[in-house]
C-alpha cells in the first residue's frame, strides 16, 4: 500500500501529547477570549457594577493605561486571545504553520501581560482581578509553549 | 469532513464570542439609568422627564452613608413611578466629611461631559471604598474614567473654579431653604421631615403628591 502524501498543511504530525497539550491550550484561550470580551463590554459601556467592592479594579480599568488610541486594550486582547485560539485549534489538527503562529501570538500576549502586570504593581499600585485571571491564563500559555513536543517528522 | 473542522471550529468560536459579546453590551446598555438630564449649562442635575407629576429634590453628600442609602431608594421610586416622577440633585458637602466636596467637585467635573449621574451612582455605590482610600483624588480619577469622560479634560475641569462655584450655589441655595444635614428631600418643593427619610416615609409622600395632582 502507498502511504498518502502528506498535505502541505501537515508536514509533521503531532503526538497524543501534542493533542492534548494544544487542546488544553485552545481551551485556555476561550476563557482569555471570555475574560478580555467582558472587560471590553465593561470598558465600552462604561459600566462597573463588576468591580463592587474593589477598589484597585477601578483604578486599573479606569486609568490612562487602560486604552491605545481610544481603544481598551481588553480589545486588543480580544484579537489576541481569538488569535491563539485559531493557531491552537489548527495546531491540533496538525497544521505545522499554526504550531509557529501559536507560540509567536503567545510570546506577544506574555509580552504584553508582562507589560500590564509592570504598570498595575509598579505605576498604578492597584490590581485588577479580571486582569490578573488574564495574566494567569497567559502563563499558562506560555507554560505550554514551552512545554510543547517537536513534531515527530521533519516539516517541509 | 476532518479538513473543514478547525475552520467550523474557530467560525463558531468567532460568532459565539462577537454574538455573546454584542449581547452583552446590549444587555448593560438596557441596565444603565436612564440617560441624564441636564448639562453644564443649566448647572441643575435633572434624572426623569420634565413634566413629571412629582418632583424629589435631594441635597445630598457623596461621602455621607445615609445618602448612598437613599440614592438606592430613590432609584428604585424612579423605576416604580417612571415618568411621573423627576429626581433632582443637589450638593450638600458637610464640612465633616474630609473628601465630600472633592467628590461633588468631581461630580461636576463629570458632568461638564454629560457623566454626572453616572459619576454620582459610582460615586455612592462605592462610598465605603473611596472615602477610605489613601489617595482619593487619584480614585476619583479612575471611577471618572470608567464612566467613559475624557481624563485630560476632566483633570482641567477640575480646576475650573466654575465647577466649585456650581457646588458652592448648591450648598447656598441649601441653607436658604434651611437645610442642615444630609439627605434632605423635598416633595414638590415641600421639606420632607427627617423621620420620614426613609423608604415609606419617600414612598408616602410621592403617593400624597400624586392624589394630589391626579394625571390629566
Amino acid at each position: 500500500m502507498t502511504k498518502p502524501a502528506p498535505r502541505e498543511t501537515q508536514p509533521g504530525s503531532l503526538s497524543r501529547g501534542g493533542v492534548i497539550l494544544y487542546s488544553v491550550a485552545a481551551l485556555f484561550c476561550l476563557f482569555g477570549l471570555a475574560d478580555a470580551t467582558y472587560l471590553t463590554v465593561l470598558a465600552l459601556t462604561g459600566e462597573t457594577a463588576a468591580c463592587s467592592g474593589q477598589a484597585g479594579c477601578f483604578e486599573v480599568l479606569g486609568s490612562a493605561y487602560s486604552r491605545v488610541a481610544g481603544i481598551p486594550v481588553a480589545a486588543f486582547g480580544v484579537a489576541g486571545y481569538f488569535c491563539a485560539f485559531t493557531c491552537a485549534t489548527f495546531s491540533v489538527f496538525n497544521y505545522a504553520r499554526a504550531r509557529k503562529f501559536f507560540a509567536l501570538t503567545a510570546g506577544v500576549l506574555f509580552a504584553v501581560t508582562l507589560w500590564l502586570l509592570y504598570v498595575q504593581a509598579f505605576l498604578l499600585h492597584a490590581f485588577c482581578r479580571y486582569c490578573l485571571f488574564s495574566a494567569a491564563i497567559t502563563f499558562l500559555l506560555m507554560g505550554l509553549v514551552v512545554a510543547s513536543p517537536a513534531p515527530r517528522t521533519s516539516e517541509k | 469532513m476532518r479538513r473543514y473542522l478547525p475552520h467550523v471550529i474557530v467560525v463558531f468560536v468567532a460568532l459565539a464570542t462577537f454574538g455573546s459579546g454584542f449581547a452583552l453590551y446590549r444587555a448593560k446598555l438596557a441596565a444603565l439609568p436612564a440617560a441624564p438630564k441636564s448639562g453644564p449649562a443649566s448647572g441643575t442635575h435633572v434624572r426623569g422627564k420634565a413634566g413629571a407629576l412629582v418632583t424629589v429634590e435631594e441635597f445630598g453628600d457623596f461621602q455621607c452613608p445615609p445618602c448612598a442609602g437613599m440614592a438606592v431608594v430613590l432609584e428604585k421610586a424612579e423605576e416604580e413611578y417612571g415618568a411621573r416622577l423627576l429626581v433632582i440633585f443637589h450638593h450638600f458637602p458637610l464640612a465633616m466629611h474630609a473628601h465630600a466636596r472633592e467628590a461633588s467637585l468631581a461630580a461636576e467635573a463629570a458632568g461638564m461631559q454629560g457623566r454626572f449621574w453616572e459619576m454620582h451612582d459610582v460615586l455612592y455605590r462605592e462610598q465605603a471604598i473611596w472615602s477610605k482610600a489613601p489617595d482619593v483624588p487619584s480614585l476619583l480619577q479612575s471611577y471618572a474614567g470608567t464612566t467613559g469622560v475624557d481624563l485630560e479634560r476632566f483633570k482641567k475641569d477640575l480646576a475650573n473654579p466654575e465647577i466649585a462655584s456650581r457646588v458652592d450655589a448648591d450648598q447656598k441655595l441649601g441653607a436658604s431653604r434651611g437645610v442642615t444635614s444630609t439627605p434632605t428631600l423635598f416633595v414638590n418643593n415641600v421639606a420632607l421631615p427627617a423621620a420620614e427619610i426613609n423608604p415609606a416615609g419617600l414612598h408616602k409622600a410621592i403617593e400624597n403628591a400624586l392624589k394630589e395632582k391626579p394625571k390629566p
